[in-house]
């Protein structure tokens, strides 16, 4: 069963109103036509008012929907033969994150993603989606894996981030995540990442060097977690929807601060409403991104993903050199 | 706000003691030793390179103190300089920030880059200083360090980062942590041109900045005592309900851990260093 996020409990309400009148014209002898038709148009204004102009901490709502749809609900969705591979090979293997091999439209690719559970127990095995440093290697290893069979590469982010605990870092989280950034720039095969819940910070990143990085419409990326921001920026983590604001982190945001190439359209809701619909925006965008992808060369596109990175931060220069326009770095 | 953070986290480290930036600036005649609380000239203590002569806890340090320090003279020239940092998430109080540690720092940005020579051997450089927001992160912090990794490549001289860093600037947002992937990126494809990255880990190198370039060096250094980790230590005691060993995130702690290659002291770096660099490049370049 899906709950009502409480954003939506005008939409729910009326709903279950028009549900009721329903019931009643087909129990009783009464015509209640015209009075459905008016409140089924209400809702279909309300649902416009309220699901087309979310607002970030709605969004933040729904990307954290015990319900929304995960690495592994996509998976049979998008791909045929999916076989799971385990172990970074060094420590043991970190279910906090998924990774095997698949078929997508004719094609063998390597699948990657954040896991986090359905139920307590499912959350515990996979830390709430939260990598330890083995996690990270198992993603490198397989990474590395695809480009030898030159296989295309599909990163699905949604963690809260990378796991804060003594192990962690006694096995080197930093190093775990920075070795993903830096062998994931120079992977000569295509690379698509799409964060589909949350993602937190360097623990989201390090699955996100690609050379395509979609956000679902509901989703967010983020340096910190609004609770977190909230915390450090007023000393109250009840802050939160005030920092989910400030910080820009919802999907509409990345695209004008030019950090994501799209936005890709949720279903009226959020994912969970309809997975398989969902997966079918999914993987139309995939396979745009493969047509424009598969025909480069490994250096054209090691070097576009270079330049695509290259290209986001915002600065200037305070005093400009004589007779040069003043230079301003900004994204496209 | 960082900074309140950080300073928080400071007071936990018997090992690691707090009020640095106070001995910061050698206006006393005398300074006392955080760490062994022994005073002592601070003429003595500027010509140990800011290491205590009693119990060698080394004292911070700005980025300019270090180059005096470890170029040759009149050998370091400073790119970039001019660049600073704008608000693009309307951050309130940003830009005052900003300005106020322009002025308290005597810097423009949180790392200072540049091409200079360490007993002869040409090395493009990022220092990073704490003095400037915590030495955080932001775009500005991104495109320096990038940039100097590119003149690295064209140049083709070693690239050289030394690490002073809270981590990511939270008030550029998810810019900011895209400069972790820029930087990393950057160092990639200088990588596979051949060219030596080295990394120096000095007080305190956590979060975002740990979490990529100066965890990714051909050759990993750290200076003794150094804060060093990914996640905050509060954090992770309230994650994991926990105490944490004393030494947790020390440099001595990564060391143990196998992730660093050496511990160095800051008075034998430029010998290190010189050692280091006559190795990768017999004839004064790589190649
Ligand atoms: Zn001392």
């Amino acid at each position: 069963m899906i709950y009502e996020l409480e954003f939506e409990r005008p939409v729910t309400e009326l709903r279950s109103k028009i549900k009721e009148l329903k019931e009643i014209t087909k129990d009783a002898d009464v015509d209640l036509t015209v009075e459905i038709e008016t409140l089924e148009k209400r809702l279909e204004k309300l649902e416009v008012d309220i699901y087309n102009h979310l607002k970030p901490w709605d969004r933040v709502q729904i990307a954290r929907h015990p319900a929304r749809p995960t690495t592994l609900d996509y998976i049979p969705l998008l791909f045929n033969d999916f076989i799971e591979f385990h172990g970074d090979r060094y420590y043991g293997d970190d279910e906090a994150i998924v990774a095997g091999i698949a078929e997508f439209e004719g094609r063998a690719v390597t699948v990657i993603g954040h896991q986090r559970g359905k139920d307590t127990k499912e959350n515990i095995r996979r830390n709430f989606g939260m990598p330890h440093p083995e996690g990270y290697r198992k993603a490198l290893r397989l990474m590395k894996q695809a480009e030898k069979f030159n296989r295309p590469i599909i990163c699905f982010i949604d963690t809260k981030g990378a796991f804060p605990g003594k192990a962690a870092e006694e096995r080197g989280q930093s190093e775990a995540i920075a070795k993903n950034l830096f062998e994931m720039a120079g992977l000569k095969v295509p690379v698509i990442s799409i964060v589909i819940g949350e993602g937190g910070s360097g623990g989201a990143l390090a699955l996100g060097v690609g050379d395509r990085i979609f956000m679902l419409e509901n989703s967010t990326y983020s340096v910190i977690s609004p609770e977190g921001a909230a915390a450090l920026l007023w000393k109250d983590a009840s802050q939160a929807k005030r920092a989910a604001e400030s910080m820009q982190i919802t999907a509409p945001d990345l695209n004008r601060l030019g950090v994501i190439d799209e936005i890709i359209p949720e279903v009226k809701g959020g994912a969970h409403r309809d997975a398989n619909v969902q997966a079918e925006a999914i993987k139309d965008i995939l396979k745009r991104s493969f047509n424009e992808l598969l025909p480069l060369d490994s250096d054209e596109l090691i070097n576009q993903r270079y330049m695509k990175f290259k290209k986001i931060g915002e600065y200037e220069f305070e005093k400009q050199p004589e007779g040069k326009p003043k230079e301003v770095g900004q994204h496209s | 706000m960082l900074k309140e953070l950080f300073a928080k986290s400071k007071k936990k480290y018997a090992t690691v003691p707090l009020d640095r930036e106070k001995q910061d600036v050698p206006e006393g005649i005398m300074t006392k030793c955080p760490s062994c609380k022994k005073i002592m000239y601070t003429k003595e203590l500027v010509k140990n390179q800011k290491v205590c002569l009693h119990c060698g806890f080394h004292h911070s340090m700005s980025s300019h103190e270090r180059i005096e320090y470890l170029f040759d003279a009149g050998s370091f020239n400073e790119f970039d300089k001019e660049m600073i940092s704008v608000n693009p998430l309307q951050f309130p109080d940003y830009l005052e920030k900003l300005e106020k540690d322009k002025k308290k720092a005597k810097i423009n940005e949180a790392v200072v880059t540049g091409v200079g020579s360490i007993n002869g051997y040409q090395v493009s450089t990022a220092i990073m200083d704490s003095n400037f927001r915590m030495g955080s992160m932001g775009s500005v912090v991104g495109e320096k360090i990038t940039r100097a990794i590119e003149r690295a490549g064209e140049l083709r001289i070693p690239f050289i980062i030394f690490t002073a860093s809270g981590g990511a600037r939270m008030q550029e947002g998810v810019l900011s942590l895209m400069q972790m992937a820029k930087t990393s990126a950057a160092l990639k494809m200088f990588s596979n041109e051949g060219g030596l990255i080295i990394s120096m880990m000095t007080h305190p190198t956590t979060g975002g900045v740990s979490a990529s370039f100066a965890s990714l060096g051909d050759i990993n250094l750290a200076e003794p005592g150094a804060l060093i980790g990914f996640a905050g230590r509060r954090i992770i005691e309230q994650t994991i309900h926990e105490d944490l060993p004393e030494d947790f995130q020390t440099s001595e702690f990564l060391m143990k851990h196998g992730q660093l290659d050496a511990v160095v002291k800051r008075t034998e770096l430029k010998e290190t260093l010189t050692t280091i660099l006559k190795i990768h490049a017999p004839g004064g370049e790589w190649l």
